[in-house]
């Protein structure tokens, strides 16, 4: 087990240094004079070169890239031109919000996906199976922000249950009364992703159901319904567990279009500003730490995978 | 009673027909309604009402009504001609998309199966790629490309590449220990011969079902740039654009929202039963499955 761990970060880490490769890269891709599209065409030639310097622009690449890996390993993702702050404390600042969205999204997919899933398993072929389906397929093809938008005309503009936008920090004034403004948010985020995992437990079951050691233990007189939930759900989760970094990278992508339909001050809207806001190096601080995020969910996923099947090998 | 015993008749004849083709009934609307899209796309000037882009400030927010079916928006341009003509626009995304990945993902999957030190180099960089989430890549390639309609459909497209690449590398590492393969290159087969004959032929199937799920979600992540104003120019008819320009009336014109917004779902949701239902008919697995055999 721990040489695969081993292995695994291993690789985990060769990816990460390729991937950091491309992040820096970034800025020095962006056609023109970065920091003249920073600051606009107003900006005198001392102020260029100010940030120029600031930046570390004026060195050699490499020499660039070696000081920009140091100092991130130190924590020190750079300075926000827009914020004038730090850009670690700026991710901070909207940390709060889209972790408590995530949270909450991953309760309604689990909530909503795996027990559909089953029920639509174990009735396969029936109409409620092919409802139920035909609805989670439904809802994958639905565009988040549409739902959104939908989310705030009825529940926010005409029943006026929820807010539509913002999100007051849980430390503010209102307390836990304030996740309140994350309800029509998560959920809009959860559609897709609840009807993903709908489908794969689903699928992961019908595909378990043909197992050998389900036939056994059917031929032993074992209770159906413990057949299902000792034999095949158990075995069918692995599947699930699988698709959380898929489903960790699908909603970091659809937290980027939710945050901005519901005006959160989350992540992936800051995403969003700082490309209208030409403030790169943002950019290039929030992908970073977003990469290395996903990459730990997917390192995570993999060990626990290995630790609930040990058939699994390294590939 | 007639009409009772004579309609079972003629839908077991149906059913029996479309059985005998392989194709689910609820796959048979995907394929109407991407007809729909399709014709919509191609004869857009014919079928449209009026000029998308003609500004009328008497009507502007007007609701559906006899003259202008999906109403009009807060130009007083019609709605149901902008649906139409973007209609164009979603074709034009799905096909550039779908081309891209294709184009690219598949020489590389191919090629790093056949090549093995190439493949290690190739793949290993497709996984560095499958770091960045989709639309965070797209984001980013936007910001350096520009936004543009071609420029989306690069953006776009380079997340599907390494999923196209990915499976055509499973799919090409498996084909080459098959024996009809081995036994034409021990008579001498060249690569590129071997490649054309015998690895691409085997590749259509999967790769059809791959080019129907990568042109629905090429219509969802298209409608989000968009919708973000990174994607088509404004001026330009996409769905995307619309709900984009229509979020600030929907208390006051929801329909503006629901008109482009259904066509979004219907395309994809029709894309996705269409990819669904030749994964079925192609992977013998589940051949039976939704007819209560499996």
């Amino acid at each position: 087990m721990w040489s695969y761990a081993l292995r695994r970060a291993g690789a985990t880490a060769v990816t990460l240094a390729a991937a950091s490769v491309i992040i820096f890269a970034f800025i020095h891709l962006i056609p023109g004079d970065p920091i003249y599209v920073m600051l606009g065409d107003s900006a005198t030639p001392d102020q260029v070169e100010t940030v120029r310097h600031t930046l570390g622009l004026d060195q050699p690449i490499l020499v660039q890239y070696a000081a920009w890996v140091g100092a991130v390993l130190q924590g020190n993702l750079g300075h926000s031109i827009f914020y004038d702050a730090p850009i670690l404390s700026v991710i901070a600042d909207h940390a709060e919000t889209s972790i408590l969205l995530a949270s909450l999204t991953m309760v309604w997919v689990l909530l909503i996906g795996v027990p559909i899933g089953m029920v639509t398993a174990m009735r396969h072929g029936s109409w409620l199976d092919q409802g139920l389906s035909g609805l989670a397929m439904l809802l994958a093809s639905v565009p988040t922000f549409w739902v959104g938008l939908y989310m705030i005309l009825i529940f926010a503009a005409w029943l006026g249950w929820l807010p539509s936008s913002g999100f007051p920090s849980l430390l503010d004034e209102g307390g836990l009364a304030n996740l309140r403004y994350l309800i029509l948010p998560s959920i809009t985020l959860a559609a897709p992703n609840a009807a993903l995992i709908l489908r794969l437990t689903r699928a992961s079951m019908l595909d378990v159901s043909r197992e050998d050691y389900v036939r056994t233990a059917r031929a032993k007189g074992i209770r159906p319904w413990r057949v299902v939930t000792r034999h095949i759900f158990r075995n069918a989760l692995l599947a699930v567990v699988s698709a959380f970094g898929f489903t960790f990278a699908a909603l970091i992508s659809e937290a980027v279009v939710t945050e901005t339909v519901f005006a959160l001050p989350g992540i992936g809207r800051l995403v969003v500003q700082s490309i209208l806001q030409r403030d790169y190096p943002v950019i290039q601080g929030v992908v970073l730490v977003i990469v290395v995020l996903y990459l730990l969910v997917n390192f995570l996923v993999d060990i626990s995978y290995r630790l609930l099947d040990p058939r699994v090998e390294l590939q | 009673m007639t009409m009772a015993s004579g309609t079972p008749g003629r839908l077991a004849v149906m059913r029996s027909g479309i059985g005998r083709l392989g194709v689910r009934p609820i796959a048979l609307i995907g394929l109407g309604i991407l007809l729909v899209v399709l014709v919509a796309a191609i004869a857009a000037p014919l079928i449209a009402p009026y000029d998308p882009d003609t500004y009328d400030a008497l009507i502007r927010l007007s609701p559906p009504n006899p003259a202008h079916w999906f109403g009009t928006d807060q130009f007083g341009r019609d709605t149901l001609s902008r649906v139409i003509h973007s209609a164009r626009m979603a074709l034009l995304v799905g096909v550039g998309v779908v081309t891209f990945a294709l184009a690219t993902g598949v020489p590389i999957g191919v090629f790093s199966a056949l090549f093995p030190r190439l493949g290690r180099v190739s793949m290993r960089a497709v996984d560095v790629l499958m770091a960045f989430p989709s639309l965070l890549l797209a984001l980013g390639l936007i910001v350096i490309l520009g936004p543009s309609v071609a420029n989306s459909i690069i953006a776009i497209g380079a997340g599907f590449l390494t999923t196209t690449a990915r499976i055509v590398y499973g799919l090409t590492l498996r084909l080459k220990t098959e024996t009809y393969v081995e036994a034409a290159r021990s008579m001498g087969s060249r690569t590129g011969w071997l490649v054309l004959k015998h690895i691409l032929p085997n590749l259509v199937s999967p790769l059809l079902v791959q080019a129907s799920f990568v042109f629905a979600f090429a219509q969802l992540s298209a409608a989000s740039l968009d919708f973000l104003g990174l994607g088509a120019p404004p001026g330009i008819p996409s769905w995307g654009n619309m709900l984009a320009e229509s979020r600030n009336f929907i208390t006051r014109a929801p329909w503006l929202l629901f008109f482009p917004g259904m066509m979004i779902v219907l395309t994809a949701f029709a894309l996705n039963l269409a990819g669904d239902a030749l994964r079925d008919r192609l992977d013998p697995r589940f051949r039976g499955l939704f007819r209560g055999e499996g």
